[in-house]
C-alpha cells in the first residue's frame, strides 16, 4: 500500500512537471516557421529582378 | 507620287522615329528618381535602417516626422513587391525578403541593417551579417 501510495507521487508529479513544460512551449516554433517557409531556392530565383526593382525603384530604396 | 517612294518616305519616318524613341528611352533609363533628402539623411545618421523582410524600421526612438515617412515608404514598397511578386509568381514576403537581402546588401558604411538575430547594426566596409540564404 505505502509502495503503492509513492509510486502515485511520484506518477503525480511527472505528470505536473510535464504539463508544466508543455505549457511553456508553444510560442516561439511558430515564429521561426514562418521565416523558414521561405526557400533559399525561391530567393536565388528572385534575386535578379529584385536588384532590377530596387534599381527602377531608387527613389523609395 | 508611286507606291516605291511612298514606302522608302514611310520606312525613314519608321526609323528616325525609332531613333526617337531609344534617345528618350536611354535618357529615362539613367534618369532614376533618387532618394529625397530627409530620407537620405536619417539613413546616414542611423534613424532609418533597412530590415531583413524588405522595409524600412526606425531604429530607436524616432521623431513623428521620420515614422510617417518609414510608414510611407513602406507602403510603397509594399506596393511595388506585390506587384512584381504577381509577375514572377512568388509570394509577397518571398519577394520582399530577396529585395531586403538586397538592399541590406547595398548600405553604405554608417547605415542601420538589421542582423538574422534582430538586433539593429551599423554597416562597415565589410560584408553585412545576412541570413544565410541570402544570395
Amino acid at each position: 500500500m505505502r509502495a503503492c501510495l509513492g509510486l502515485a507521487a511520484v506518477v503525480w508529479s511527472a505528470l505536473a512537471l510535464g504539463g508544466c513544460v508543455s505549457v511553456s512551449a508553444p510560442d516561439k516554433p511558430i515564429v521561426i516557421e514562418l521565416n523558414i517557409n521561405i526557400k533559399q531556392e525561391v530567393i536565388y530565383r528572385l534575386a535578379a529582378d529584385a536588384g532590377n526593382t530596387i534599381d527602377e525603384n531608387a527613389e523609395i530604396f | 507620287m508611286n507606291m516605291p517612294v511612298i514606302r522608302t518616305k514611310l520606312r525613314r519616318i519608321a526609323l528616325s522615329a525609332a531613333a526617337v524613341a531609344l534617345a528618350i528611352g536611354g535618357v529615362a533609363g539613367i534618369a532614376y528618381a533618387q532618394r529625397d533628402p530627409a530620407y537620405d539623411a536619417a539613413r546616414k545618421s542611423g534613424q532609418i535602417g533597412e530590415k531583413m523582410d524588405g522595409y524600412l524600421g526606425t531604429v530607436g526612438s524616432a521623431s513623428p516626422d521620420i515614422d510617417r515617412m518609414v510608414k510611407d515608404l513602406n507602403i510603397k514598397r509594399r506596393a511595388v513587391y506585390a506587384e512584381k511578386a504577381q509577375a514572377a509568381s512568388a509570394t509577397l514576403e518571398e519577394y520582399a525578403f530577396t529585395s531586403g537581402c538586397l538592399a541590406i546588401a547595398r548600405t553604405a558604411p554608417g547605415e542601420k541593417y538589421q542582423a538574422p538575430d534582430g538586433s539593429w547594426q551599423t554597416r562597415t566596409s565589410a560584408p553585412p551579417i545576412r541570413d544565410p540564404r541570402c544570395p
